[in-house]
C-alpha cells in the first residue's frame, strides 16, 4: 500500500512521515496533497492563539481531552494538534515544548499531536501549516487544533487558516489601551480569559468587552476592524460582532483545573454550527481556497519572470531603481512589457 | 524548505534532574536542529508515540535513575514494533562502562556519560544520521 493509501486509512506513521514531507516541501509532497486535497475540507479547523505564557498549551490540552468526550449523542471528535513554536533566527533551530504541557493526551488514537517550528516565515505560522492541516484533515481528524503564538502578522494567518479562532488572554493583559491597541481582538471569534483565578479577570473582561462593542459598531466595516488590516478587501474574514451576526464570548478558564473547560468547547461548537447555518463555512472557504490559487499563480507567474529574465540586465534595472532614477512602478511596468514582448509564456508548477 | 534535524529529548523513569536534558536540548537547538523536548517522567510508550507523531530523525535519553538496563531495551522494542527502528537513539546519564557496552550491543547509537562536551554530542548525531537525512 502506498503511503497516501495508508494515511486515508488511519496509519499514524504515514502521517507523520508525509507531515514531515511537506514541511520539507518534497517533490513527493506535492503529488501527495494532489490526492489529500479532495480528502480534506471537512474538519473543524480551530486556531488558538494569544501571548507567550497565557497558558496556550495547558488549555489545548484541556480542550483535546474534552473534545474526546462524547458530544450528546454525537461519538467523540478525533483529535489534531499543530503546535507552532518560533525558530531561533540566529541559529535555524528550535525547542519545541509544548508536548510537556500536552501529556493526559499520551495513548489516545484518537489523538495526534505534531510540533512544527516556524523555520523563518515572516508570520510566524509555519510556510507548510496549511497543508499539514490539510493532511491532518485527510487523515480524519474532526477538529484540527493548531496552536500560535500571537504577535505580530501571525493573527492574519490564522484568520486565513482557521475557521474559528479562540483568543487566550490572561487577567490584567488587556486594560483600555492596551487591547484597542493589540488589534488582534478583531480576529478573535471566541475569546477566552485564562489563570481566571488571578486578581484582575472582571476589568480585564470589561476591557475586552469595550473594545468588541465599539468594533461592532462602525457602520462602514460592518462590524469590523478588518478592512483596515487587509490588504485585499475580498479577503477579510467575515465581520463578528454585527448584530445579525456571531456575538463574540468572553469566557473564563483555569486551565490548569479544568474550570470553565466545557463551556469553552460549547461556545467553540457554537461557532461551527453557526458557521454553517449562516452559510459563512461554504463562503469562507471559497474565498480561501480562490485566495490560495491565486497566490499561487502570483508565486508561479514571478518565479516564472525572474526564471527568463537576464541577471545582467536585471541587475542594470535594478541599479537604476536603487539610484532612483526610476520608480519601482515605471520600472515594474517596463520590466514585464520587455518580457512580454520578447518571449513567448512557458509557465511550469514544480 | 531546507531539511532540519528533528531531534526528539526524552526523560524516561522516574528521576526529576532534567538539567542535562535541557542542556542537551539547548545545544542541538544551536546546532540548527528541532529539539521535540517532552519533559519529566515519559513512560517508554510516551517516548515512542511522541516519535512517531513527531516523525523525529533520532531519539535522545536522559536517565539518572539508574534504571536504564530495563527502560532502554524497552524503548528499543516499541521503537522495533512501530516501525521506527531505523531511528537512532542516544543515552545520556550515570551509566556504568559494561552497561554502556551492553546498550550498544543493543543497538543504541551512543552513550554519554558526565563531562560529554555537546559538540560530541552533536556530531554524534549528525554522523549517526549522515546519509540517512539526506532528501
Amino acid at each position: 500500500m502506498n503511503q497516501v493509501d495508508a494515511l486515508l486509512q488511519g496509519d499514524r506513521l504515514a502521517l507523520a512521515r508525509t507531515l514531515s514531507q511537506i514541511e520539507n516541501g518534497t517533490s513527493e509532497s506535492r503529488s501527495m496533497l494532489d490526492v489529500l486535497f479532495q480528502h480534506a475540507g471537512k474538519a473543524h479547523i480551530i486556531g488558538v492563539t494569544g501571548p507567550t505564557g497565557s497558558g496556550k498549551s495547558t488549555l489545548v490540552n484541556q480542550l483535546a481531552l474534552a473534545f474526546r468526550q462524547p458530544n450528546g449523542t454525537n461519538p467523540p471528535s478525533r483529535v489534531a494538534i499543530l503546535a507552532v513554536d518560533p525558530t531561533s533566527p540566529f541559529t535555524g533551530g528550535a525547542v519545541l515544548g509544548d508536548r510537556v504541557r500536552m501529556r493526559d493526551l499520551s495513548g489516545d488514537p484518537g489523538i495526534f499531536i505534531r510540533s512544527v517550528a516556524t523555520r523563518g516565515t515572516l508570520g510566524g505560522l509555519s510556510m507548510a501549516a496549511a497543508e499539514m492541516v490539510t493532511a491532518m484533515d485527510a487523515a480524519g481528524f474532526d477538529v484540527i487544533l493548531v496552536e500560535t503564538v500571537g504577535v505580530g502578522q501571525t493573527e492574519m494567518e490564522i484568520t486565513r487558516l482557521a475557521h474559528t479562532v479562540l483568543l487566550v488572554e490572561n487577567p490584567g493583559m488587556g486594560d483600555d489601551i492596551q487591547a484597542i491597541k493589540a488589534g488582534i481582538l478583531e480576529i478573535a471569534n471566541v475569546i477566552c480569559i485564562n489563570k481566571a483565578d488571578r486578581p484582575g479577570v472582571e476589568q480585564t473582561e470589561r476591557a475586552l468587552r469595550e473594545v468588541l462593542d465599539m468594533n461592532s459598531v462602525n457602520p462602514s466595516t460592518g462590524g469590523s476592524f478588518h478592512h483596515f488590516m487587509e490588504d485585499e478587501n475580498q479577503d477579510a474574514p467575515p465581520p463578528t460582532g454585527s448584530p445579525a451576526g456571531w456575538q463574540v464570548p468572553i469566557l473564563q478558564t483555569i486551565a490548569t483545573t479544568g474550570e470553565g473547560i466545557s463551556q469553552l468547547v460549547q461556545s467553540l461548537r457554537e461557532h461551527y454550527t453557526y458557521l454553517q447555518n449562516s452559510g459563512q463555512w461554504k463562503s469562507n472557504e471559497s474565498k480561501r481556497l480562490r485566495r490560495n490559487l491565486e497566490s499561487l499563480i502570483r508565486e508561479v507567474l514571478f518565479q516564472t519572470w525572474l526564471s527568463r529574465m537576464n541577471p545582467q540586465e536585471y541587475d542594470q534595472a535594478l541599479d537604476r531603481l536603487f539610484t532612483r532614477s526610476v520608480s519601482p512602478f515605471h520600472l515594474a511596468e517596463e520590466l514585464i512589457a520587455s518580457d512580454f514582448a520578447s518571449k513567448t509564456p512557458s509557465i511550469h508548477l514544480k | 524548505m531546507e531539511k532540519k534535524i528533528r531531534v526528539l529529548v526524552a526523560k524516561p523513569g522516574l528521576d526529576g534532574h532534567d538539567r542535562g536534558a535541557k542542556i542537551v536540548a539547548r545545544a542541538l537547538r544551536d546546532a540548527g536542529m528541532e529539539v521535540i523536548y517532552t519533559g519529566l517522567r515519559q513512560t517508554p510508550e510516551m517516548i515512542v508515540e511522541a516519535a512517531l507523531q513527531e516523525d523525529v530523525d533520532a531519539i535522545g535519553l536522559s536517565i539518572l535513575s539508574g534504571a536504564h538496563m530495563t527502560l532502554v531495551p524497552r524503548i528499543l522494542e516499541l521503537l522495533k514494533l512501530n516501525r521506527l527502528g531505523d531511528r537512532p537513539v542516544f543515552v545520556g546519564g550515570i551509566i556504568p562502562d559494561e552497561d554502556a557496552i551492553a546498550l550498544k550491543k543493543m543497538g543504541v547509537a551512543g552513550v554519554f556519560g558526565p563531562g560529554t562536551k555537546t559538540e560530541e554530542i552533536i556530531s554524534s548525531v549528525r554522523l549517526a544520521l549522515t546519509g540517512a537525512i539526506e532528501g
